[in-house]
This record gives C-alpha cells, sequence and structure tokens, in this order.
C-alpha cells in the first residue's frame, strides 16, 4: 500500500529526468566502449610497428574525435528532451 | 623563481573566467533583477538619447547601468543552470565587465519586423531592465524564451521576424575581420620573397606548416584532380572553424562570443558543404544515388537502396553540424561548471572550500587544454570530411575497359592504378 502510493509519487516527480540521465549514461558508456578499443588496436599496433608511431597516433586521435561526435549526439538529445 | 612565475601567471589565467563573469551573479548568487522603480530611472540618467539609430551618438553604444540593489539576499543558492547557459546562449548586447555595481556593455542593433507594426531597429540599450520597449519585450518561458515577443494590445503575443546583430553574429563578423588580417598578412610575405627563398619563420611559418599539412594530407587526397578550385574553400572553414573556436576560450572582450557553439552558424558551415556537394556533384555521384550498380531488386519496384542514399545525403551535414556544435558546447559547459563549483564550495565554508577550489583551479586549466586540443582537432575533422565529401561527388575515373568495373574514388591516380591481373604479368615478364 506504501509502496504503492510512493511509486505513484515517484512517478509523477521526476521520471522524464531520470529517463534521460539513464540515455545519456548509456551514450557514454557506449563510447567508453568504442574509444576503449581504438586504444587497444593502437596500443598494439604501436607495440608491433613503432616507426610507424606517429602515423598511428594521428589515426588514433582522428577516430576519437568521430567517436566523441557520436555520443555527443546522444547527449544533444538528452539536452533536448530535458529542457524542451 | 622563473617556475613559480609561470605557474602564478597560470593560475590568474584560470581566475579570469571568474572576473569576466558578472559579480552580481557568482558572489551573489543571483543575477540582479533590480527593482522596477528604482533602477528605472537611473537607467533614463544614464541612458540619455531617445532618437533611433540614425540619430546615436557614440555615448550610447555602450551603456553602463547601475545594476543590482544594496540589499541583495547573500545566502540564495547559485543559479548554476542560469550562468550557464547565459554564457552560452546568445544575446541582445554584448556584457563586457561588471565593475563593482557598474555593469558595462556593449549595446548591438535590434532588427524586427513585425506584421503588425513593421520595421523597427533600435539599440538594444532601450530594452530596459525588465527587457521591454514598445511593445516589444524579452519572454521568460515558452518556447521563444529569451527572443524578443511582441505584445499586441489585446494582450496575444505574436513572435516578429528577428533580424537581429547579435553577440553571436557580432561576434562571427569580428572573428571574419582577424582571418582576413591574419591572412593577408601571411600572404603578404610570400608576395615579397622568392620561391627559392628558405623557408619563413615564426607566425608565417606557423601558417605555412598548417596549410601544407592540409594540402598534403587532406585535400589533395580527397578531392583529387580538381584540388585547386575546392581548396581555397576547405582552408577558408579550417581556418574560420579553428579560429572561432580558439576565440570561443578566451573570455575578454573582442573575443568571448560562442561563435562555434551556436547550432546556426555550425548549420551554416555545413550547408556550405552540401550546397558545394550537390550543386557541383558530377552526372556520375547521382546517377550512383538514384540508380545505383546493385541488383535490381534493390531499385525497383521499390527504391530501397535510393531512399537510403537520399536519406544520407542529408545526414552527412547534419552529422558535420552537430559533431562541431556539441563538442565545443560542451567544452564550454564543462569549463563553466568547474568555475561555478568554485563559488559553490566556497560558500560551504574553507574547509571544504580550499581543497575543491584548487581542485577545481586545476581541472580548469587542464580542461582548457584539452580544449585547445578539441579546437584544432573539431576543425581538421570538419575540413576532412568536407574534403572527402566533395571528393565523392566529383568520382573521376569510371568504368575499367577490361571488364572489372570499377569506380574509383577521385584519390586514386588512374596512371598508378592497375588490376591485379596486369600486375602479375608486368611481374612475370620482369623475372623473365
Amino acid at each position: 500500500m506504501m509502496l504503492a502510493t510512493f511509486l505513484q509519487a515517484a512517478i509523477g516527480a521526476a521520471l522524464g529526468n531520470t529517463g534521460v540521465a539513464f540515455a545519456a549514461a548509456i551514450a557514454v558508456f557506449g563510447a567508453a566502449f568504442g574509444l576503449g578499443r581504438i586504444g587497444q588496436s593502437a596500443m598494439e599496433s604501436i607495440a608491433r610497428q613503432p616507426q610507424a608511431a606517429a602515423d598511428i597516433r594521428g589515426s588514433m586521435i582522428l577516430i576519437g574525435a568521430f567517436m566523441e561526435g557520436v555520443s555527443l549526439l546522444a547527449v544533444i538529445v538528452c539536452l533536448l528532451a530535458l529542457y524542451a | 623563481m622563473k617556475k613559480f612565475a609561470y605557474i602564478l601567471a597560470l593560475m590568474l589565467l584560470a581566475a579570469l573566467p571568474v572576473v569576466s563573469s558578472e559579480e552580481g551573479e557568482l558572489i551573489n548568487g543571483t543575477v540582479n533583477r533590480p527593482v522596477n522603480g528604482l533602477v528605472a530611472e537611473q537607467n533614463g540618467a544614464v541612458n540619455e538619447p531617445v532618437s533611433e539609430l540614425i540619430g546615436a551618438s557614440a555615448g550610447d553604444l555602450v551603456s553602463a547601468s547601475v545594476s543590482g540593489l544594496a540589499n541583495e539576499p547573500v545566502d540564495e543558492p547559485l543559479d548554476v543552470k542560469g550562468i550557464i547557459f547565459e554564457h552560452l546562449k546568445d544575446s541582445y548586447h554584448w556584457h563586457i565587465i561588471t565593475i563593482g555595481k557598474r555593469e558595462i556593455s556593449l549595446q548591438l542593433p535590434v532588427i524586427l519586423y513585425s506584421r503588425v507594426s513593421g520595421w523597427h531597429l533600435f539599440m538594444s540599450g532601450k530594452l530596459n531592465e525588465n527587457g521591454s520597449y514598445k511593445n516589444f519585450y524579452i519572454t521568460d518561458e515558452g518556447a521563444h524564451a529569451g527572443k524578443l515577443m511582441e505584445i499586441l494590445p489585446d494582450g496575444t503575443e505574436l513572435k516578429p521576424l528577428d533580424l537581429s546583430f547579435t553577440k553571436v553574429a557580432f561576434g562571427a563578423l569580428i572573428n571574419s575581420l582577424l582571418l582576413c588580417v591574419i591572412v593577408m598578412f601571411t600572404a603578404r610575405w610570400y608576395r615579397h620573397h622568392k620561391s627559392t627563398d628558405p623557408a619563413p619563420k615564426g607566425f608565417v611559418g606557423l601558417m605555412e606548416f598548417l596549410v601544407a599539412m592540409l594540402m598534403d594530407d587532406v585535400i589533395k587526397p580527397s578531392v583529387g584532380k580538381e584540388y585547386r578550385r575546392y581548396a581555397p574553400l576547405l582552408l577558408t572553414i579550417f581556418f574560420f572553424i579553428l579560429l572561432s573556436n580558439l576565440m570561443g576560450l578566451i573570455p575578454l572582450f573582442p573575443a568571448g562570443a560562442n561563435v562555434t557553439g551556436n547550432i546556426a552558424v555550425t548549420l551554416f558551415l555545413a550547408l556550405i558543404t552540401f550546397f558545394t556537394v550537390n550543386l557541383f556533384g558530377s552526372r556520375e555521384y547521382w546517377r550512383e544515388i538514384l540508380w545505383p550498380d546493385v541488383p535490381v531488386f534493390l531499385k525497383a519496384p521499390v527504391p530501397l537502396l535510393p531512399i537510403i542514399e537520399i536519406v544520407g545525403i542529408f545526414t552527412k551535414p547534419f552529422a558535420l553540424t552537430v559533431r562541431l556544435f556539441a563538442n565545443i558546447t560542451a567544452g564550454h559547459a564543462i569549463i563553466l561548471s568547474l568555475t561555478c563549483v568554485i563559488f559553490i564550495t566556497a560558500k560551504m565554508g574553507p574547509v571544504i572550500g580550499t581543497p575543491m577550489t584548487l581542485l577545481s583551479l586545476f581541472f580548469m586549466i587542464f580542461m582548457n587544454f584539452v580544449e585547445l586540443i578539441v579546437a584544432y582537432v573539431q576543425a581538421y575533422v570538419f575540413t576532412m570530411l568536407s574534403a572527402v565529401f566533395i571528393g565523392l561527388s566529383r568520382p573521376e575515373h569510371e568504368r575499367h575497359n577490361n571488364g572489372e568495373a570499377k569506380v574509383e574514388a577521385a584519390g586514386n591516380n588512374c596512371e598508378s592504378h592497375q588490376t591485379k591481373n596486369e600486375i602479375t604479368i608486368q611481374n612475370i615478364n620482369k623475372l623473365n
């Protein structure tokens, strides 16, 4: 009984905001996973061929920028849901 | 001793965002919203001219209004969201500095067209503290929050066509003029030196390094043979985005407008790429979109792949827009939040306040350096993607007549392309 009323209040209160926060967290989780993969393959490639380190570093930064763009797209959607 | 001086200079530099924001809101906790009656007459005394823009003198371009009350409550919670949004959003005036209780800001022209009352042109200082002039006032909530709306005598609200020269527009103009000065200064060196002279040093050397790197690594491989036609456009895009990103990080007057953090500006930059790609795309490009070289069941009766390709025409500039906008806005928001952390924790007493201040300070310095990297990388990524799109829209080589139907991207040099069979035959001939 009390649980039902408590849930009722919680649902009314800020479920939208909670959902937005979860969405942003999931987006960041995806970005972190992807960046970790980029870093892993960059490390392995540099270890295999140290003289290509400069090229690999440049490509890594570039691909990191693309990844950040995708996750920030999700953040923009979350901001829109929060304030509009 | 010298190292200590450097560290001290860095700390003072990091304190600039704090000093340059409105003293009222950061120290007292709220943006000063003075009582109408009290300040209206003081405003009336300071903002002298009643004539419109044509008769404006230099004195009313910079309005120094006395803002704030003497009895501002000190223990109100800090409006962090308001501070951050105010720095990220556009506005009708350009706030420069607040000395004590006086707020000095640059007024900008407001240009409105209303269906009811026609054209209006006035400086934004005419908007009183509560933001109203004639029938126009700045709304606080609703879909058009923060913008000028017209309120008719019968109470209805009407949004006028707002062509005002706002802070972001003025900032973009300043950035463009600065870019012209920089590029012309660089070009001047090349006019006065022969091509056999040693390479330039200093600032011109830096510009040469950037331009040469872009040309060799981005433009020539991606655009292909016609790179000279598109190189000026792509280089301009790169330097404009780079300069605007860097200027957005400096909090002092001519810099500091959040130009690339405004989605209208980035949308316009992406539209440049969109029109360049689609208006100058070759017939081959449009053929690949509308009737691609795939099995017939994907093209007719239901054009699945053409629809996907047409959607792709629009998503690429959209991604360019949002990538640049989101990166720059996120960076600014982080730096502003860290600044606000100092003031929030300062109110909690010196035990929490001091270590949090130091932590926030060093983290803020670090984030500023990260933002420098992000400024360069975002400009580079935008330019590189634009170059790739332009190159893909004008592919150079079509089907090879030895049966290998390969549409080459414009990057490959056709003389050096050989199919595997030809390479094998050549090697066999070399061995013999």
